[in-house]
């Protein structure tokens, strides 16, 4: 079990390095001098030339690398290069935007695509079930903005139920929160839950004409008590499916954030990327990629608890 | 897993079925016609759209259609139908780049990894699972910011990041193919490794690759289409995105603007995608389930069949040795049948056969007599599709043939238990055994948690396990077949059941285990007065443990009588073709007999090894 959480934690880790240090190289040589971006086009080269040397961009790309890098490890992901705001601060403000439509969306997928699922793998070739399957398939494809911007004429500028855009913070109003975030997470959970729903819904029919499901029956079990059982043997599909959801989501959110106007980390990527605020970039990168590595890792847990053959490995 | 003999044969006339199989599918052919207006648009964009999509009218703002404007203008005055057009254009190319570069880095990658193995494999794996726990759309934001709003630049990189799919895909499929005898073949006659690849495996590879490709350029366009929309692009390369952004900025003055792109969007993505599943389905070798609606069809044929079907004659064959009244198991003319596309399967046709209590009645064999399915149908257990109808099904003197389910399966666990064939794979993977032991004694038999721990201990002594503390502990994948077995035992009896079905309870099982199991049953079923339903294809085994025996050939039974009986002078000529094979190839019998007589017990004298063998065991 130690060795399982060191290897995952090591992999998990050299993860985060590759990956901040792809985004590193490959925004610097697509960013170039940023000052320019930064600055606008009125800029003086004395201006220019002065807030290089105050972001450090004239060290040897290395030594920056290993500037970020060095305080990114105690915690510290600089400042912006526009705002001059500590990045980690920025991100502790826009993340809980970004987390609480991601997790809500997660949460919606989960129900309702475990619930259609198991109704499909009970009733396979039924009519739920072919229904699903064509709307897995085009739900799947459609991409969230396409699907938000839908919800948004249909429910929010048709039948006013729901807010345009913008974001209410829960602690000013609980319910505007809950309103603001319910439209971009229904878009972002839709693909979701067929996704979710498909998975179990072929893992489910594949357990339930396995072997020891009729052996439980043969023992007079009921029904309930042995769909019981083919769930649990299901479950670990689904469940991938469900992290590589998470990770899936968070990309959709970029944009997603962008249709409703939500202040989270979507927004403050593509803001930032259009400037070349490449200390912002980095800290959503970095703290993505955690979030992707700390999901993945607790899915091994949760696979190793369902499945015990796995715990061994 | 049917290897393909000659694969070079083979492959173009696939090819070609393929796309005819696909064509008779209404929802792939509406789904193509749509895709290929859209290219149709996309190709011939310059010579159906008059305007520049570029050129700005000042009086063709919001303007609505009109003037040869089909479609009206935008927020900046440009023809809307002209950006439709050359949006498409966009789009499509696009999508080509993205797909071509995910082929390029997924395939070759795949189809080594699947192929070498090993390391290369390790590391390969490792990458793309790396890139699929990336936020692609992150990463194409830091891409884009710098690309100089290139857009082939930024399609290529999210080709990259869509290569784990192909990579996948061709790894699976390599890796299966890399077992089959063909690869081998062509090894031994001095193929070289690289020659292999291109030809054979790339070969193999191919038809899911056409499925990717389709669900690719869907999430391609999807994807590229959320990246214009969020700004992404060259403002002179009119794209739908962009539209759908022009139009969502306004969306409460000017809604209309979002229609046309919306649809376009919807609709392209929709069709790659299910033409995409379309083709899954047409290459996918999982047999699908049988529809409730077939399901159904069966049990009406199985009841009354349709005057113009070829099913054989349809009365019972076999006979009853015992009253009713006397009889543990009694089955009346029973027929089984399976719902296919193609109509009825009769896979048991007309079976009556019964088994006093304290009787072992053996039901012999080749696989496809029907012997396993009359099994289940005892037990009201048919898999999905099956249907079983009959004249009458008695157990324990009680008629259960017209019961509900819910009531047949109340029977299950008290009346009678089933022993299964292959020990490991009847027992739950993720539950220990204890739990399995104890469940069905609290819910079905409703005992307390701790007499129902008790008895599971009890019972899993009495079948010879030593240690049953470390057993109940297990998880199957921890224990021996052998030991599985006696679990599976131990949970049949552990209810007292009054008839026993084992279906060929030994034959997954070393040799010397066998005998052991074979003994264990014998004494369970003296000490419970149980009627024991076994089915073979076992001579030996009848030998050693039936008192009477039913042979079945083509789900009819041919003859049915007291063992002895049928050894000495089997009537029908399938009988005695049946026992001589037996004895010929024996399953291990002959070792057994070898391990017998090296014990001392006492050898055939006069009449067959096997059947001497075989009731020296049971003594």
């Amino acid at each position: 079990m130690l060795s399982f959480i060191a290897k995952r934690l090591l992999s998990g880790i050299v993860l985060l390095l590759v990956v901040t240090s792809g985004t590193f190289f490959l925004a610097h040589l697509a960013i170039g001098d940023p000052t320019q971006g930064l600055l606008g086009n009125s800029a003086t080269p004395a201006q220019s030339a002065a807030l290089r040397a105050k972001i450090g961009y004239d060290d040897p790309l290395l030594v920056q690398f290993w500037n970020w890098l060095s305080h990114a490890a105690t915690g510290d992901f600089g400042k912006s290069w526009r705002s001059f705001q500590p990045v980690g601060d920025t991100l502790a403000l826009r993340i809980p935007v970004t987390l609480s439509v991601v997790i809500v969306a997660l949460l919606l997928a989960a129900v309702f695509g475990v619930l259609i699922g198991i109704i499909c793998g009970l009733r396979p070739g039924g009519v739920l079930d072919r229904v699903l399957k064509v709307a897995s398939v085009v739900l799947f494809a459609l991409p969230g903005f396409w699907v938000s911007i839908q919800l948004v004429i249909l429910f929010a500028v048709n039948l006013h139920w729901f807010p345009v855009i913008g974001y209410t913070s829960p602690d000013k109003d609980l319910g505007g929160w809950f309103r603001s975030i319910t439209l971009p997470s229904i878009s972002l959970a839709l693909g979701a839950i067929v996704l979710i729903a498909e998975q179990l819904r072929n893992g489910f029919i594949e357990v339930a004409n396995q072997d020891f499901v009729r052996t439980l029956r043969a023992r007079g079990l009921s029904k309930r008590r042995v769909t019981m059982h083919v769930l649990r043997n299901a479950s670990p599909a689904a469940l991938t499916v469900l992290a590589l959801m998470f990770v899936g989501l968070l990309g959709g959110a970029v944009v997603v954030e962008t249709v409703f106007t939500l202040p989270g980390i979507g927004t403050l990527t593509q803001s930032a990327s259009q400037i070349g605020d490449m200390p912002s970039l980095l800290g959503v990168t970095a703290i993505t990629v955690a979030f992707v590595v700390v999901i993945n890792f607790l899915l091994d847990l949760v696979l190793g608890w369902v499945n015990p053959k796995v715990r061994e490995r | 897993m049917t290897a393909a003999p000659f694969p070079t044969a083979l492959a173009p006339v696939k090819r070609v079925s393929l796309l005819r199989r696909f064509l008779r599918r209404p929802m792939g052919v509406i789904a193509l016609f749509l895709f290929l207006i859209v290219v149709f648009l996309a190709v011939f964009a310059p010579l159906l759209a008059k305007f520049d999509p570029n050129h700005v009218d000042f009086n063709l703002v919001y303007a609505r259609p009109g003037n040869g404007h089909v479609l009206g203008g935008d927020s900046a005055g440009r023809d809307l139908y002209s950006r439709l057009l050359y949006g498409a254009k966009t789009t499509l190319w696009g999508a080509l780049i993205t797909c071509v570069a995910g082929l390029v880095i997924g395939v070759p990658a795949g189809v080594s990894a699947g192929y070498f193995g090993g390391t290369l494999d390790r590391i390969l794996t490792w990458i793309s699972d790396a890139l699929q726990s990336v936020p692609a759309m992150i990463v194409l934001l830091v891409v884009a910011a710098g690309s100089g709003q290139s857009f082939p630049v930024l399609m290529i990189a999210l080709g990259v990041f869509l290569a784990p799919g192909y990579y996948r895909i061709s790894r699976a499929r390599a890796m299966s193919v890399r077992r089959e005898p063909y690869i081998d073949a062509a090894r031994v006659s001095g193929m070289t490794n690289a020659r292999i690849l291109r030809t054979h495996m790339m070969r193999a590879v191919y038809p899911p690759l056409v499925v990717q490709t389709a669900l690719t350029a869907g999430i391609a366009i999807g994807m590229q289409a959320g990246l214009q929309f969020l700004g992404i692009g060259s403002a002179s390369t009119p794209s739908w995105g962009q539209m759908m952004n022009d139009g969502f900025r306004n969306i409460l003055s000017y809604p209309i603007l979002l229609l046309w792109p919306s649809i376009i969007l919807g609709v392209t993505v929709a069709a790659l995608a299910l033409m995409g599943s379309t083709l899954a389905d047409l290459i996918s070798v999982r047999a699908e389930q049988p529809t409730p609606r077939l399901r159904a069809k069966a049990r009406q044929w199985m009841a009354t069949p349709p005057a113009a079907s070829d099913l054989p004659a349809r009365e019972p064959s076999g006979m009853h040795a015992h009253q009713i009244e006397n009889c543990a198991l009694r089955v009346d003319n029973l027929r089984v049948g399976y719902a296919t596309k193609a109509g009825l399967k009769e896979v048991v046709r007309g079976v009556s056969l019964d088994a006093a209590p304290g009787e072992v009645l053996g039901i012999v064999g080749e696989s496809g007599s029907g012997k396993t399915q009359t099994s289940f149908a005892v037990l009201d257990l048919l898999p999905s599709g099956g249907t079983a109808v009959a004249d009458g099904i008695w157990i324990g003197g009680k008629e259960v043939s017209r019961l509900s389910a819910k009531d047949r399966t109340a029977l299950l666990g008290r009346e009678i238990a089933y022993v299964p064939q292959e020990p490991l794979s009847n027992l739950d993977p993720c539950y220990t055994v204890e739990r399995q032991l104890v469940e069905p004694l609290r819910r079905v038999h409703g005992m307390s948690k701790a007499d129902a721990r008790k008895r599971a201990r009890e019972v899993l002594v009495r079948v010879g396990i030593t240690d049953p503390d470390r057993v109940l502990r297990s998880y199957p994948h921890q224990i021996s077949g052998g030991m599985a077995q006696r679990v599976l035992i131990a949970g049949a009896v552990s209810g007292r059941p009054s008839l026993l079905i084992a279906d060929e309870p030994t034959t997954a099982l070393d040799v010397t285990v066998q005998a052991e199991v074979l003994e264990l049953l014998r004494e369970l079923q003296r000490e419970y007065g149980m009627a024991l339903m076994i089915v073979t294809h076992n001579f030996g085994v009848v030998a050693d443990i039936c008192d009477r025996v039913v042979v079945m050939k083509d789900g009819r039974i041919v003859e049915t009588g007291a063992v002895e009986r049928i050894f000495r002078s089997p009537e029908d000529p399938y009988t005695a073709e049946l026992i001589s094979a037996s004895l010929d190839d024996a399953d291990g019998r002959h070792e057994l007999d070898e391990a017998w007589a090296a014990n001392g017990s006492s050898a055939a004298e006069g009449r067959s090894a096997a059947h001497a063998a075989g009731e020296d065991g049971a003594r």
